[in-house]
């Protein structure tokens, strides 16, 4: 098993608030790694370091490294090159508000494609890697605000993976979603897998549980644990963590 | 808009109020209630008031004659000025939307939004707003027309206006920008898009129904503008064949008929066609900015 990202001594601030304590963690390729733990614990502040979302956000400092295929993202890499690389689904859908097609066709656009019959078939083929195909294939030129909360969400996945990106971030993708809505993105994020290198923020224990082969509890800014999540889960071996995943904090 | 918010803030801490007053709440509210039913009746009654005398008094008095090509002092005719309005309307909005909305995409998504500069810029924005418009007419009249020496012209009268609506134009511009969600940038950040793709893909089509807001509201002015016109683009009562040329506008047309006090009637009846225009181009731009946003329903 590769190891994709590899992140080193990460620190992090926002001012003089340090939201990360000297991460290390590999993520390993084709797999779906999860990041739990409270509120304000970090997972979604390390999430957003993985494509420099956080760089973003005023105020923000990153100490250490994050190696994507064994290259510092935070060095010589082009940031919108990275970020092509590695897509992002956020908390809340955030389709544009344009049409079905155009929020899809916006990200290989952006990347130079131009043929139609290619665009086309990129909208078509990301549509339908992210189960979405069947519900809005008949309405294409409608606005993607249309459509509900988990078919914009799945529209959203659709239009990260329209840029072929290698790694698949999602920021508790499920967060502002109904339960059914809830399974049909999990179903998805399972069958993604194959394909993608996976990293999902979940607040949901039982989400961690059923999607991920591994997991990475956060506290305070560090990493309490990382190990596969039936060990993690089923023989936790930090204290912490056990306190957390059977609920006694949160 | 402004009101509109701080009008639904009020409503929601009167509520809150009301309610840890339990007792007293229904003559209050009954009050409160009347109050701004008696508010909004004022309004509605003072423009309908003001509309129909302009009609009863203007209406009469539109002829045909009124609309000839060429003015003289037996037709008074309005239409070199109408058509004057028009351009210098179009010549100034041209002159104005592009600084203004290239200023406002500067101070909300490239600068630092606390920094000195911004705050500068936007001092300068709204110190420009509350100038009188005479102020702005002498200016023009000293700068463009004798210093730049365009003389009296329609081109010194517009960029005297636009300079005059850059800061209403700049400040709906901004609020129309800011008022575009985060998670759009976001989204297309996140999807490798650069600031500018960003910008000119994202952020200004979601805004376009607030920059038409105050293209409507800077209309307004262009065409309602007197005072800064008389020194900047003259009082010729022909239809300007060139930029350099000088030519009155309606409202200025209207301004001079009724202070010569000989054709007052016909000044009303000038009141009507302006009230039209005006109407006119509002539906217009409500009509294009629907065109524009097409996509975002």
């Amino acid at each position: 098993m590769m190891n994709k990202i590899e992140i080193k001594n990460v620190n992090l601030y926002y001012d003089k608030f340090q939201a990360l304590k000297n991460v290390n963690m590999v993520v390993p390729e084709n797999r779906i790694t999860a990041f739990i733990g409270p509120s304000g614990c970090g997972k979604s502040t390390l999430l957003k370091s993985l494509n420099r979302m956080n760089d973003l956000i005023p105020g923000c400092r990153i100490q250490g490294e994050v190696r994507l295929d064994d290259e510092n993202i935070y060095g010589e890499m082009d940031v919108n090159q990275l970020r092509k690389r590695v897509g992002m689904v956020f908390q809340k859908p955030n389709p544009f508000p344009m049409s079905i097609y155009d929020n899809i066709a916006y990200g290989p656009k952006t990347h130079g494609i131009r043929n139609r019959t290619e665009l086309d078939e990129i909208v078509v083929g990301s549509l339908q890697a992210a189960a979405i195909w069947d519900e809005v294939k008949d309405r294409l030129k409608k606005n993607a605000l249309s459509l509900s909360g988990g078919q914009q969400q799945r529209i959203c996945i659709a239009r990260a993976l329209a840029v072929e990106p290698e790694v698949l971030l999602m920021d508790e993708p499920t967060s502002a979603l109904d339960p059914i809505s809830t399974a049909k993105i999990e179903d998805l994020v399972l069958e993604l897998r194959n394909t993608y290198t996976i990293v999902i923020v979940t607040h949901n224990m039982q989400q961690a549980v059923r999607v991920s082969d591994r997991t990475a509890f956060f506290l305070l800014g560090e990493v309490v644990e990382y190990a596969d999540t039936d060990k993690l889960f089923s023989v936790p071996r930090d204290k912490r963590t056990e306190d957390y995943i059977t609920g006694r904090f949160g | 808009m402004n009101a509109k918010t701080s009008f639904m803030n009020g409503a929601a801490s009167g509520r809150g109020r009301r309610s840890s007053q339990g007792r007293r709440r229904p003559d209050i509210s009954l009050l409160l209630r009347m109050v701004v039913y008696l508010c909004a009746g004022i309004t509605l009654l003072a423009l309908l008031l003001l509309i129909a005398y302009i009609l009863v008094k203007g209406v009469p008095h539109l002829t045909v004659s009124l609309f000839a090509l060429e003015y003289t002092s037996e037709n008074v005719s309005l239409l070199p000025a109408l058509i004057n309005t028009l351009m210098m309307t179009g010549l100034a909005l041209l002159l104005s939307i592009p600084p203004g909305v290239g200023a406002s995409i500067y101070l909300t998504e490239y600068a630092d939004r606390n920094s000195k500069k911004v705050a500068l810029i936007r001092l300068t924005a709204e110190t420009l707003s509350g100038i009188p418009s005479i102020i702005y007419g002498l200016f023009g009249m000293l700068f463009f027309v004798t210093y730049w020496q365009w003389g009296y012209s329609l081109l010194a009268g517009a960029a005297t206006l636009a300079i005059m609506v850059l800061p209403l134009i700049m400040r709906s511009t901004e609020e129309a920008l800011k008022a575009t969600p985060d998670s759009y940038r976001e989204a297309s950040f996140g999807l490798g898009a650069g600031k500018f793709r960003t910008v000119s893909r994202i952020v200004l089509p979601s805004a376009i129904p607030g920059i038409l807001a105050g293209i409507i509201l800077a209309i307004g002015r262009i065409v309602g503008e007197t005072a800064a016109l008389i020194y900047t683009a003259g009082s010729v009562a022909v239809i300007c064949r060139d930029l350099l040329s000088s030519g009155r506008t309606l409202s200025l047309h209207m301004y001079l008929l009724s202070s010569e006090g000989l054709y007052t009637d016909q000044a009303y009846a000038t009141a009507v066609v302006l009230l039209g225009l005006v109407l006119l181009l509002n539906l217009l731009s409500g009509r294009v900015a629907g065109k524009l946003t097409k996509g975002n329903e």
